[in-house]
């Protein structure tokens, strides 16, 4: 094991305090420490953008930080979006809704990528949707549902929201 | 994949910064780590060192100051892009910044990473040849200034010393209602170029071209500035024939080739791209876009 430290986090509300080697990325220090494996790695230099995860509130990918640097800072991971234990996300229900996952590995990062556009930009066109969503690579080319799923939660969080 | 072993270094101070560089052997600075992270990922650098400087302090800023735009080292990417005085003085940058790689990205990537990781195809450093920034650095003597035409040396190379740290950058802005462009080629959204062009205009009442600078990035070793082109675009209304005419020089630039693009195809974009560029900006300048 090479140099450690002690670092003291928040990940979904949850405060963990845990040793880290230095040299771990955030990806890998989320999946082994505090387990939370809904965080994907696909190809760890930053294109794929399956380990997308929210930095106080910012889209991040988690491959292409240091754990150490997140020390006293707030993640949100895809394990953070639900509301409750049997209640979804808005985004997670229209996933579900539009056929917008089928394998499943780029949704967690494809959910984050959302949740900030869709706060950014809460009435986007398809192409607006398209190019937030560009940094995030879909192998099973499920584009469409993606698409149509952003659109489709972007609704339902304006009429949430009362609009 | 995993990065190398390092030792980590997370200094609060610019002059912490420079002593560490200055004794640790094998350093390397990790600013927004979108270059860098990868590049440690896959073991194509070996550093003993990394010197963090996320938290390093007063070095993330956006300063309007009148005719100028100063702007610090660690300053996010997506704080440029959305900054309203980089909209207003420089619009060119927020222009370019919409093609810098994705919204996670630009989260993290600050401008002084991308400049001091000087890739030939990046925004950042062309947005900067064409505005003639000055890229400020400190070392342990004190602060000092270099033109951006000084800037690179050699391939994604540059002219900071080795104990030296990118500080900030200053931008002229141009006169209010300059019609600016910035226009890419690239595979995806959010890819590096293969190539683009950059345009920066100023008219008359006349509709005469009174200014103009165009650069090139992606085909050189650095961005490009045509400075015949700018030349002769001066008292040009224009005309987009002639300004095609213009562009072929691009056509003789000394270009890279590799196993995407020849130099030819890159001459090739070089000169399609600079007359988009030049028309989408001579049109914004004349209020037609």
């Amino acid at each position: 094991m090479g140099e450690t430290r002690k670092i003291s986090l928040s990940v979904n509300g949850k405060t963990y305090e845990e040793e880290v080697e230095v040299r771990f990325t955030l990806a890998d220090f989320l999946r082994q420490q505090p387990g939370l494996t809904g965080t994907h790695l696909g190809c760890e230099h930053g294109v794929c953008g399956a380990c997308t995860i929210l930095l106080n509130g910012r889209s991040a990918r988690s491959c292409l930080m240091l754990a150490v640097q997140v020390d006293g800072q707030e993640i949100t991971t895809i394990e953070g979006i639900a509301p409750s234990e049997d209640e979804m996300h808005p985004l997670q229900e229209a996933f579900r809704d539009n056929h917008g996952l089928q394998c499943g590995f780029c949704t967690p990062g494809m959910l984050t990528t959302l949740i900030e556009f869709l706060g950014d930009n809460p009435d986007p066109t398809e192409q607006e949707v398209r190019e937030a969503i560009s940094g995030n690579l879909c192998r099973c080319t499920g584009y469409q549902g993606i698409v149509a799923a952003a659109l489709d939660a972007a609704q339902r969080l304006r009429e949430a929201k009362g609009a | 994949m995993k990065p190398p072993p390092f030792s980590y270094h997370d200094p609060s101070s610019v002059g912490e910064v420079i002593s560490l560089l200055g004794s640790l052997e094998n350093p390397k600075l990790l600013a927004g780590g979108q270059s860098l992270m990868p590049m440690l990922n896959m073991r194509y650098v070996m550093p003993d060192h990394v010197i963090d400087l996320n938290k390093v302090d007063g070095l993330s800023y956006i300063n309007d100051e009148g005719g100028a735009i100063s702007i610090g080292g660690m300053t996010r990417q997506r704080d440029l892009e959305y900054s309203d005085v980089i909209k207003a003085k420089c619009p060119l940058m927020h222009d370019a910044l919409l093609q810098v790689g994705h919204r996670q990205t630009r989260n993290r990537g600050t401008i002084g990473g991308s400049l001091s990781h000087l890739d030939p195809a990046a925004e950042l450093p062309a947005v900067c040849a064409a505005h003639d920034a000055v890229i400020v650095v400190q070392g342990p003597n004190g602060e000092r200034d270099i033109p951006f035409a000084d800037f690179p040396v050699a391939y994604m190379t540059p002219a900071t010393e080795m104990d030296e740290l990118l500080i900030g950058v200053k931008i002229q802005a141009w006169a209010e209602g300059h019609g600016y462009a910035f226009v890419e080629f690239a595979r995806r959204h959010g890819d590096f170029a293969i190539t683009s062009a950059a345009a920066l205009l100023e008219v008359g009442s006349d509709g005469g071209i009174t200014r103009a600078s165009l650069t090139v990035g992606g085909v050189g070793a650095a961005p490009v500035r045509m400075n015949e082109i700018e030349q002769a675009l001066i008292g040009q209304f224009g005309d987009e024939e002639k300004l095609r005419e213009l562009c072929e020089a691009c056509r003789e630039i000394d270009a890279l080739g590799d196993v995407y693009a020849s130099s030819e195809y890159r001459q090739h974009l070089a000169t399609v791209l600079s007359r988009r560029a030049l028309v989408k900006a001579y049109d914004r300048a004349t209020g037609k876009a």
